[in-house]
């Protein structure tokens, strides 16, 4: 049984719907990219799996529990899953060590000690430990996303979804940020992300999904996807992107 | 589209353009002369003010040395308004010099001079002016308006009482803007209730909310003062009549304050409660460690305001007769015919409120200037 499993779920915000039956599964150990036009729904999709947003239909199972629906208890569920935002969204008004302790000691209840010893660590894995008593404001674009990745791995969540983490970077930054994300890769950490970064997603990840129309329209090996693609909608998505020379 | 409207590039043809700087400018003799007339006209105005004040002092059986000392200084600093005035004079000469001498640029930082100093004259001479005016109606009819407002003797006798008095307002004030800090954030803390469940609550703190900013603070203090006793509720019946004003205003300023901190929960970006929820926090874990603290800084300088509002509507306490600082004066004014004590309880205020309104302007500037800098 698949790790995530996203089964016919849809989902619309007044007249526009985002999702028409759309599924997906996500194995352990597995990362999957999502790609897709602008307002494809990437976002949202991700949004959903970690409780943020509500489907109207359909169901998602984590490890095959089902996460979604009455009598899910989101802020458990959101402990395991862990979510990193485009703009970082990093509490301005704490410093880094803060930003990375308060979830671990208000939700997971860790000792003040246990959770900087936790983050401390986390952070000189990434570069980050001459930072911990800085506020975000004084760091650059690419280390608030590497502290927003700590802090979401500081939850030790089972899954991490990305959502287009590097799409806010300056380019000589981006490296940095998908360094991280290989890293992850490599030791196994289960990973859902939405990504404008081509060549990246096809390094990392075993399996993309091209989300269109509400629906994944397109998945395989990014091999596959990205050099001989089955079908037009993807091919016309990945001749833009090519166009764009961001591939 | 025909760019008709837009100049034809002068490339190839004729000769390349030049800046137009305009041509040799006039001396502003018209500007100059009206700040003549001005600054003599309030001069001699002020002159024979400074003589009606001594004539005043004088008679009231003020008298010695450090009258006329006075006397100098004051018709001294009259005259300081002719300084720009003179200044201006040298610069219009040099205009006319400039001119001249057929030197443009010269004429026209000679000209600009003449007239910022003209209009600088003509600045504070209205200021003086004002002044002028102001000390004359304190004059006026034998100096009656001075001795109603400001009969220096009755001030200082009265004096100890009002500012004993004044510590009754004080009292009300501090008390009522602790329990207000608290009060305002619980209603706040309703309006945002979760869910289906919390929408009773949200209704309630909403009415709430409404209800008693439409009331006139006087009236809450006057039902609450005179009604609670009325009623012969135990327990709260037994209540201080101060005890009562203070919960009146804590009541009518609490909704203010609850919207303020609404306003300022609301300024935080959905994205930070995004973020904290999505690290497993609670909703009221998302408002106490991550939103509020945020909103606070914004909120500061509205709350300071609606402190200043609340120290003045103490005076309002009087309705139901507690001997506030302004009930103690007005016994005092209808036992003297006289104001003075008024005028005690009213710069009483203006201390206290004054620096505590610059206090919130320097805030607010100060985080202006953080906003154009680019920070948070
Ligand atoms: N809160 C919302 N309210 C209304 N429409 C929304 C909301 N969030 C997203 N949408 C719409 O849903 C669609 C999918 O958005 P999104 O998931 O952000 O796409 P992507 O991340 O692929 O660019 C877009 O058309 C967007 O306008
Ligand atoms: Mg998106």
């Amino acid at each position: 049984m698949a790790f995530i499993e996203i089964r016919d779920i849809s989902k619309s915000y007044g007249d526009l719907s985002v999702f028409n039956h759309l599924s997906l599964s996500v194995d352990e150990h597995e990362v999957v990219s999502l790609i897709g036009p602008s307002g494809s729904g990437k976002s949202t999709l991700l949004r959903c799996i970690n409780g943020l947003e509500a489907i109207d239909h359909g169901e998602i199972r984590v490890h095959g529990d089902r996460i979604t629906g009455p009598g899910v208890d989101v802020n458990a569920l959101r402990r395991d899953i862990g979510i990193v935002f485009q703009g970082y969204n990093l509490f301005p008004h704490m410093t880094v060590l803060g930003n990375v302790t308060l979830a671990p000691i208000k939700v997971l209840r860790l000792s003040k000690a246990a959770a900087e010893e936790r983050a401390m660590a986390l952070l000189s894995r990434f570069g980050l430990a001459n930072k911990a008593r800085e506020y975000p404001d004084r760091l650059s674009g690419g280390q608030q996303q590497r502290v927003a990745i700590v802090r979401a791995l500081a939850m030790d969540p089972l899954v991490l979804l990305l959502d287009e983490i590097t799409s806010a970077l300056d380019p000589e930054l981006v490296s940095e940020v998908l360094n991280i994300v290989r890293d992850l890769a490599e030791e196994g950490m289960t990973m859902l992300l939405a990504t404008h970064e081509m060549g990246f997603a096809r390094e990392v990840s075993s399996k993309v999904c091209f989300l269109c129309d509400g629906s994944v329209y397109e998945e395989g090996p990014p091999d596959k996807i990205f050099d001989e693609p089955a079908r037009e909608r993807t091919r016309a998505f990945l001749r833009n992107i090519r166009d764009a020379k961001r591939i | 589209m025909g760019a008709t409207t837009h100049r034809a590039p002068s490339a190839g043809t004729g000769p390349a353009r030049r800046l137009d700087i305009g041509r040799m400018p006039a001396a502003p003799t018209a500007l100059l002369l009206s700040a003549l007339v001005m600054v003599i006209a309030v001069e001699a105005g002020s002159l024979y003010t400074i003589g009606a004040i001594r004539k005043a002092l004088l008679g009231g059986g003020f008298a010695g040395w450090w009258v006329s000392a006075a006397f100098v200084l004051l018709t001294l600093m009259s005259t300081m308004i002719a300084l720009p005035l003179i200044r201006a004079f040298n610069r219009w000469r040099d205009v006319r010099r400039a001119i001249a001498r057929n030197d443009i640029v010269a004429a026209r930082v000679a000209r600009s001079e003449a007239h910022d100093r003209s209009w600088i004259a003509i600045g504070y001479t209205f200021a003086q002016f004002i002044v002028v005016l102001a000390v004359q109606f304190l004059l006026a009819n034998n100096q009656a308006v001075a001795k109603t407002f400001f009969y220096v003797p009755l001030i200082v006798e009265t004096f100890p009482l009002v500012l004993k008095a004044f510590w009754v307002n004080i009292e009300i004030f501090v008390v009522a803007e602790v329990l207000v800090l608290v009060w305002g954030l619980i209603v706040a803390l309703a309006m945002f209730a979760p869910g289906t469940a919390g929408k009773p609550l949200r209704i309630i703190a909403a009415v709430y909310v409404d209800v008693f900013r439409a009331i006139p603070a006087i009236l809450v203090i006057f039902l609450v003062g005179f009604g609670v006793p009325l009623t012969g509720v135990p327990i709260l019946k037994d209540f201080s009549l101060t005890s009562y004003v203070i919960i009146a205003l804590t009541l009518t300023v609490g909704a203010y304050v609850a919207e303020t901190y609404r306003a300022g929960i609301q300024s935080i970006h959905w994205s930070q409660t995004a973020a904290a929820r999505s690290l497993g926090l609670s909703h009221m874990q998302t408002l106490r460690y991550v939103i509020v603290p945020q909103g606070v800084r914004h909120i500061i300088p509205p709350l300071l305001n609606q402190f200043i509002a609340l120290q003045k509507d103490t005076a309002l306490v009087n309705v139901v007769g507690v001997i506030d600082s302004f009930n103690q004066s007005m016994l005092i004014a209808a036992n003297h015919y006289n104001l003075s004590a008024v005028t005690t309880v009213a710069v009483l205020f203006i201390a206290i409120s004054i620096p505590q309104t610059r206090f919130v302007e320097r805030m607010m500037q100060r985080d202006r200037a953080r906003l154009r800098a680019g920070g948070v």
